[in-house]
């Protein structure tokens, strides 16, 4: 079968798995829309926090940033899944045995305070949108790639696939479906690993694949092969990487208390039935995500060794067919600098910006581009990162089920990912503005329609998103973590831990926090672009890792303003000590 | 389930007793034990210490890098699982599992 006829046939299936699983467990009650009716259990919800976790940028980008950032990589490795770790010891018992439904919940009533619940509502509507457009804009590259459509009709399929099963189930229905979508993407993962590691080294297992030796008979290791081929070129070498190491130790804390305080992360742990399922359920979250993210360095290192050894000096006419598929969709240029027809890559930009293609084709058949070329640097080959994944079965001349296959993965990561968002922003809206803020006499079946409506809006601003997307968007993703570490994670943290900690310090903290945060991501990457390099940086600090400093500095300020003002009320304080210990978490309904 | 009924449930038992301090006293301490594993694996082995390590390695990994991209992955699953039958043992003794 034609591998654009099998594509149709497993995104199709998939697409129907999806549906029919959200008809099944059609939410009936706020509690089902919003906790999947607190009664999931610990292994599944573990798959489905994996899902929900695992964006289009974990299943597509991923390896492909490692693949090109060696050991700085390392920083998303270790960031993505440390903060599970946080997560299971420091949070989410805690949350689950507090038993409510959203994030700005918790703070809310830990704090007897409207405004703080408010403050946390804005973090979270801001960091989910932050995270959504991307969602969105990748379902659309990879429906367009794919399925031959334009990016704009993939982003509206998209919709209506999300529409069905986060509108009509709510949490129960994202929650099964997004186990279904973790099976796809995982598979969808591995067995494309499992072929590049046996065809590189003869060790089909990726995670000692890329200990292992390269097959070529030189008897190198893979990764010191690596070093030397990328240094012959004029890089660095692999295993050192070349940020600084404060740098590193910062972006890979941001981005571990960001985790542990993502909104749509948290969520999940309110719908297992007692406050121990929600450890036990973080760690078979890790599991899962493990699986993808120990896999992903080695995809990364066999897919640049792969990519550079088919593409450097070779001859432009006798490429192989996915280096022109690929450059047919803007993914890869080439630019004949000297003119003789054979593709030199090498360290530094072939030319300035993203390829703009004027239309006409070179001498050797390559599509002209009229970006200006970087003189300092010989290198060719402009290759977007993006592809790493997405090309690695064509680069392997992997048969077509599998690119399907690929295609289908990618596709259930962005929409588990998407799905998990729209719910937290709709229960949000639904739950934390209408029911707890402005309108506290609504019925339970007002909600419930509230909330969907909710979802449904947030569905069309989130493909607004993707058919327009923001030039900011791109620039800020380091806002959703940084944000998330900065603001919400601080105050869900002393919420737990400080009896003494009063809403004055909470809010104080959480403002301070946000504002220095926003302030310093925005200088760098909206306002004054051109400022943004390490000689500007506050103590050597990217944007990417600041979050961690606005944590401290949510930490102190919240500290000493909650010193100096009432502590509070003795109701709080018992509630403190109720969401302490796990006896009394509530009954579950059943499923 | 209401929305109240688990901050409700149980009202009496609410005021701090020593058995729930004895408790709280207990997972602290497990906590900051498995907290500083986590801070050794993570930022010491695989970003301040990496330069060091990477001198030794693990089949073909420099030892440092092991831990940055796989080994500390593996030390976070051990942890929560440890963590949580470790608390399941803490709650039996004082009598305040779920």
């Amino acid at each position: 079968m034609a591998t654009q006829t099998l594509i149709y046939l497993f995104v199709g299936l998939s697409f129907a798995m999806y549906i029919g699983i959200a008809i099944w467990s059609r939410a009936g009650s706020t509690k089902e829309f919003y906790v999947a009716g607190g009664g999931v259990n610990p292994v599944v919800n573990g798959m489905a926090t994996a899902a929900d976790w695992m964006s289009a940028a974990s299943f597509i980008s991923m390896a492909g940033l490692i693949a090109f950032l060696g050991y700085d990589g390392s920083v998303y490795l270790m960031g993505w899944t440390g903060g599970y770790v946080m997560l299971a010891l420091l949070l989410a018992p805690y949350l689950r045995k507090f038993g409510q439904f959203t994030v700005p919940d918790f703070i809310g009533t830990r704090y007897y305070s409207k405004a703080a619940r408010v403050v946390a509502v804005i973090c979270l509507i801001f960091i989910s949108f932050t995270y959504i457009a991307g969602q969105m804009r990748g379902v659309g590259i990879v429906f367009s790639r794919f399925l031959d459509v334009p990016i704009n009709l993939g982003v509206i399929i998209g919709m209506g696939i999300v529409f069905v099963y986060a509108v009509l189930g709510g949490m129960k229905g994202i929650t099964y479906t997004q186990v279904a979508q973790y099976c796809v993407l995982i598979f969808a993962y591995m067995v494309p690993a499992f072929f590049i590691s046996f065809l590189v080294t003869g060790n089909p297992i990726p995670q000692l694949g890329l200990g292992s030796t390269v097959n070529d008979g030189s008897g190198m290791y893979v990764l010191e092969r690596l070093d030397m081929v990328l240094q012959d070129l004029g890089f660095g070498p692999y295993t050192e990487g070349s940020k600084s190491m404060i740098d590193v130790f910062c972006i890979t804390a941001a981005l571990m208390i960001g985790t542990a305080g993502l909104p749509h992360v948290i969520v999940r742990f309110f719908t297992v039935p007692k406050a121990s399922d929600a450890r036990k359920s973080a760690g078979w979250a890790l599991v899962f995500i493990a699986l993808l993210y120990t896999t992903a360095p080695a995809v990364g290192a066999f897919a640049r060794i792969n990519f550079i050894d088919t593409v450097n000096e070779q001859s432009y006419a006798d490429a192989p067919e996915w280096f022109s598929n690929w450059e047919s969709n803007d993914l890869i240029a080439f630019s004949d600098k000297n003119g003789d027809g054979v593709m030199q890559y090498r360290s530094g930009e072939p030319f300035a910006g993203s390829p703009n293609f004027t239309g006409e084709t070179g001498p050797s058949g390559e599509r002209l581009v009229d970006n200006a070329p970087n003189a300092d640097s010989t290198n060719e080959v402009y290759v977007d990162r993006d592809i790493m994944v997405l090309a690695n079965p064509e680069i392997a001349n992997l048969p077509g089920w599998v690119i399907a296959l690929v295609a289908a993965g990618g596709l259930a990561a962005a929409l588990s990912t998407a799905a998990g968002l729209l719910l937290v922003i709709s229960s949000s809206i639904s739950h934390d503005l209408l029911k707890r803020t402005f309108k506290p006499n609504i019925s339970e079946r007002g909600e419930l329609m509230a909330a969907r409506i909710a979802a449904t809006a947030a569905i069309f601003v989130a493909g607004y998103l993707g058919i327009y997307p923001p030039g900011w968007v791109a620039q800020v993703v380091a806002f959703a973590f940084g944000l998330a570490a900065a603001s919400l994670f601080p105050a869900i943290f002393m919420g737990i831990f400080s009896k003494r900690m009063n809403k004055e310090g909470a809010i104080a903290g959480m403002v301070t926090g946000l504002a220095f945060t926003f302030l310093y991501i925005a200088y760098f990457k909206l306002w004054s672009p051109e400022a943004n390099v390490a000689a500007n940086w506050f103590l050597g600090i990217s944007p990417e890792g600041i979050g961690v400093i606005g944590m401290l500095l949510n930490f102190a300020v919240a500290i000493i303003v909650s010193r100096m003002t009432a502590s509070p009320p003795i109701e709080v304080r018992q509630l403190i000590d109720s969401i302490r210990v796990p006896r009394g978490a509530g009954t579950a309904s059943a499923h | 389930m209401s929305d109240d009924s688990s901050r409700t449930s149980g009202e009496d038992d609410h005021v701090t007793n020593d058995t729930e301090q004895a408790y709280w006293k207990a997972n602290i301490r497990l906590l900051v034990t498995l907290m500083s594993i986590w801070f050794i694996v993570s930022f010491g082995a695989g970003i301040l210490f990496r330069p060091f390590l990477d001198q030794f390695s693990l089949g073909g990994y420099p030892l440092g890098f092991w831990f940055a991209q796989q080994g500390s992955i593996y030390v976070f699953i051990v942890l929560i699982f440890f963590y949580t039958i470790r608390m399941k043992q803490i709650e039996r003794t004082f009598d305040l599992d779920d």
